[in-house]
């Protein structure tokens, strides 16, 4: 399948994803690092490189609003957005995973304020992660324009129908320039044609979304929820496999580097797992059996090939690039650990929290933290708290 | 005077038959829900003899539950009626009448 | 479509009975005038959070018999922006018939948390019809004040005690802040004067670009009045111009309906318990602010009546 090799910034390869996909309503408030995409997208229109309607909405949660009208009136839609803005959206995100709607949103993950700070880290998306949006992470600008892609496809499946946040690091991922492959903007017409949607706004059958659920009715509702993002677990990797046909690029729900056979296994998701993927072969250099796991979709959490990766390993570095305050440990400890609970030797889960606002995480670092981990192990310490890689004490 | 309420005898759904999200698919399904049986105080009466058919009633009707029949002539569906009085203080000839619920 | 009389109004009812508003409500009016208003239309409706659309919705109860949509408190702005624009372009593309779009909003969706999605949406000139049905509170959740109850007006949020008299700011100008963004259509209505309000609503959904009409809807639960005098309470506030029938085409004011024999502001301000406590000896000097910023408020119209232009 013929592709053509450019040299994009992350959000442009996202404009160019989204340029290709038959979107309907684009509706998008600027905000550093997103801005790029935004910009993009309106270079194309100003240029009738680009069908779809473009709303230049005053607010992000103008901007959700929008889309989740385009979305009912049975539109394919698309936003992009990034820490406040996707902070300023929290109401409309539960509206939007509610009403069932297949909206793609790019996130390119920042920092929460306050203090501000523009720069990659998770919390943003982590203090979203339980409003009922499936949730991918990009490593590298090919992955954000191919995820970009499929999650159109993913999203508007009758048996998922959710809307889906696709993440790049910001600055890390959107402002850096990496080669890469797009595909025609034919095979991709092919791969996504129009948007037919099921239920919709539509005179000849009139319907009403957003009715009033009083409580013998709501757990039902949220009921179908779980099944439909549950049901992901299965529809991603199928339609991934559709797509590798289409690029000849595999994508999976994690990706395992050296891990048959390690005993300590770094886990991280985003940028920083391919300096884990370094930090793990340097590491092995040494005689460490050093795996790498890279958690590319969070939500729903694919806790089967999580667990069966991580069964027969004895120390776990788990990363997490943003603070879950007051809690014992990150988001990423928090999904993984219960499903190690109760497996064969316990194993030493040694969680550390770093990145944060940008902060660069080298390889050296991580492996420090193999070394703190191991000697958790050796004083028989199961589960430490966590605690920060490179703060300033 | 024991009251019926409709919603109550209703067995209820699971979520696998429910619509997704919420979504109502029958237009104007609330006609199955009779609000009239929480009207307690009063009800109103047309005399039709002196009707004269000027629709203001039908018009000004919260509900709607005043209906405009094949004659011409209007008619109160009481199954929605809650009693707020409008028809009786706007009909310009006062032949409609509020009396009390009880009767 | 002629409104030359009720006999000849359509009977297509697309709001059903069975809806849980009060008893005496004035909302249906709203609705069900604007609808047949446009009979001949498609419409979709866009509704925010309030009365309207916690009582018209219980789920697997709908009165609507035409497709609805609500999604929260402070967004229809946004939402109606967004239907629009797909449906502009599926419709031109054969993948949907097309239908116009209508916004109901109370004055709580619309004067405060709704404000920032509504000004966008008329700055960007969508084509759609925005309905502000004003119960001149929160009404929804228990009578709370808002940026379009008047003053002096007692509310949980602005009581009437013995130390402060009510809300003490005045209600906001909506229309003003509307026509500030240069629409071509903006209005005020009554329920109790149908024929102005559905001219208005036609000409609103036949403009091309953001329509806005903002129509009084007295509330007999909140305002405490006898239910049955809704629409005269609704009349009354017209013939005492304190709520004056207006409309802006472009920036030229135009006042639609002159009551013939103009009544004192006490007179429509007597039957409301809400406004009770002005009838203490004591709050007297109140009535006469009240009368006077009326007063004050026709002057000005009929003045922009004279001097505004078409902009």
């Amino acid at each position: 399948m013929k592709q053509k090799s450019v040299a994009l910034v992350g959000d442009q390869a996202v404009a160019h994803a989204v340029r290709q996909s038959n979107v309907d309503l684009i509706a998008a408030y600027p905000i550093t690092p997103q801005t790029i995409i935004v910009e993009t997208l309106n270079e194309f229109l100003s240029n009738g490189e680009l069908s779809a309607r473009y709303i230049n909405v005053e607010s992000e949660h103008s901007a959700l609003s929008a889309v989740i009208g385009g979305s009912l009136a049975g539109g394919r839609t698309f936003t992009a957005t990034a820490s406040q803005g996707l902070g300023l959206m929290q109401e409309v995100l539960y509206v939007a995973s509610g009403l069932r709607c297949p909206i793609i949103m790019a996130v390119t993950t920042r920092a929460m304020s306050a203090p501000i700070n523009i720069h990659a880290d998770h919390s943003d998306v982590m203090g979203s992660r339980d409003a009922g949006w499936m949730q991918i992470f990009c490593e590298n600008v090919q992955e954000a324009y191919d995820l970009t892609l499929m999650a159109f496809r993913l999203a508007e499946r009758d048996d998922v129908l959710l809307p889906i946040m696709v993440n790049l690091d910001g600055f890390l991922i959107s402002h850096t320039m990496e080669d890469l492959k797009i595909l025609e903007d034919s095979v991709v017409s092919e791969y996504l044609p129009p948007r037919v949607a099921s239920l919709k706004l539509d005179p000849e059958r009139p319907m009403t979304f957003g009715s009033f659920a009083l409580p013998d009715y709501y757990t039902e509702f949220k009921r179908q929820q779980v099944e439909g993002i549950e049901n992901a677990l299965r529809a991603a990797p199928e339609e991934w496999k559709r797509f590798e046909a289409l690029s000849g690029r595999k994508y999976t729900v994690t990706r395992p580097h050296f891990m048959d056979g390690a005993e300590i296994a770094l886990v991280s998701m985003g940028t920083s797992a391919g300096t884990a993927r370094y930090a793990a072969s340097k590491m092995r250099e040494d005689g460490l059996k050093v795996g790498a796991l890279s958690v590319r979709l969070f939500r729903p959490f694919p806790s089967e090939e999580v667990k069966k990766a991580l069964v027969n390993v004895n120390v776990i570095v788990v990363m997490d690039r943003t603070v879950s305050f007051g809690a014992y440990g990150g988001p990423l400890f928090n999904e993984i650990t219960p499903l190690l609970y109760g497996t064969n030797d316990s194993p030493t889960i040694a969680n550390f929290i770093y990145g944060l606002g940008g902060r660069d995480v080298t390889w050296r670092m991580m492996v420090d933290a193999t070394e703190i981990a191991l000697k958790k192990k050796k004083t028989g310490e199961k589960i430490p708290k966590a605690q920060f890689l490179g703060v300033r004490e | 005077m024991r009251r019926k309420f409709l919603s109550s005898k209703q067995k209820l759904k699971g979520w696998k038959e429910m619509e997704m999200g919420g979504t109502i698919s029958t237009p104007g399904s609330s006609v199955d829900f009779k609000v009239g049986e929480f009207r307690t105080i009063q009800r109103p009466v047309i005399d039709l003899s002196r009707c004269t058919k000027c629709y203001i009633c039908w018009a000004e009707c919260p509900e709607p539950c005043i209906y405009r029949k094949e004659d011409g002539f209007v008619e109160i569906d009481y199954d929605f009626c809650k009693g707020c009085g409008i028809c009786a203080e706007d009909c310009p000839v006062k032949c409609i009448h509020m009396v009390p619920e009880a009767e | 479509m002629s409104f030359t009389s009720l006999k000849n109004l359509p009977l297509k009812e697309s709001l059903a009975p069975g809806h849980r508003l009060c008893d005496g409500c004035g909302i249906p009016h709203v609705v069900r005038y604007a609808l047949k208003a446009v009979d001949d239309h498609s419409v979709v409706i866009v509704n925010a959070t309030g009365c309207l659309e916690v009582c018209t919705t219980p789920y697997p109860y709908t009165s609507w018999r035409v497709p609805y949509v609500h999604t929260l408190f402070g967004n229809t702005g946004a939402v109606a922006s967004g239907i629009v624009e797909t449906i502009e372009k599926l419709s031109s593309e054969k993948r949907s018939q097309y239908f116009d779009v209508i916004v109901f909003a109370g004055d709580g969706g619309t004067f405060d948390i709704g404000l920032q999605a509504l000004s966008g949406a008329l700055e960007r000139g969508h084509d759609f019809l925005y309905i502000c049905y004003d119960n001149e509170a929160y009404m929804n959740t228990g009578n709370q004040r808002s940026s379009a109850t008047p003053m002096y007006s007692r509310t949980t949020t602005s009581y009437a005690g013995k130390a402060i008299p009510g809300k003490l700011e005045r209600k906001k100008d909506i229309i003003g802040i509307v026509v500030a963004h240069g629409i071509k259509y903006a209005a005020t209505a009554s329920i109790s004067h149908w024929r102005d309000y559905m001219t208005k609503v036609r000409k609103g959904v036949e403009v091309k670009g953001p329509a806005f009409i903002h129509v009084l809807q007295p509330c007999q639960t909140g305002w405490r009045y006898d239910p049955a005098l809704t629409i005269k309470m609704a009349k009354m506030a017209v013939d005492a111009n304190v709520f004056p029938l207006i409309e802006v085409e472009k920036g030229k004011y135009k006042i639609t309906y002159r009551p013939p024999k103009k009544i004192l502001v006490a007179d429509y301000l007597k039957p409301q318990r809400r406004f009770a406590h002005l009838f203490l000896p004591e709050n007297d000097h109140l009535i006469r602010q009240i009368q006077q910023y009326v007063d004050q408020n026709w002057e000005r119209l009929n003045k922009l009546e004279k001097f505004s232009e078409t902009g």
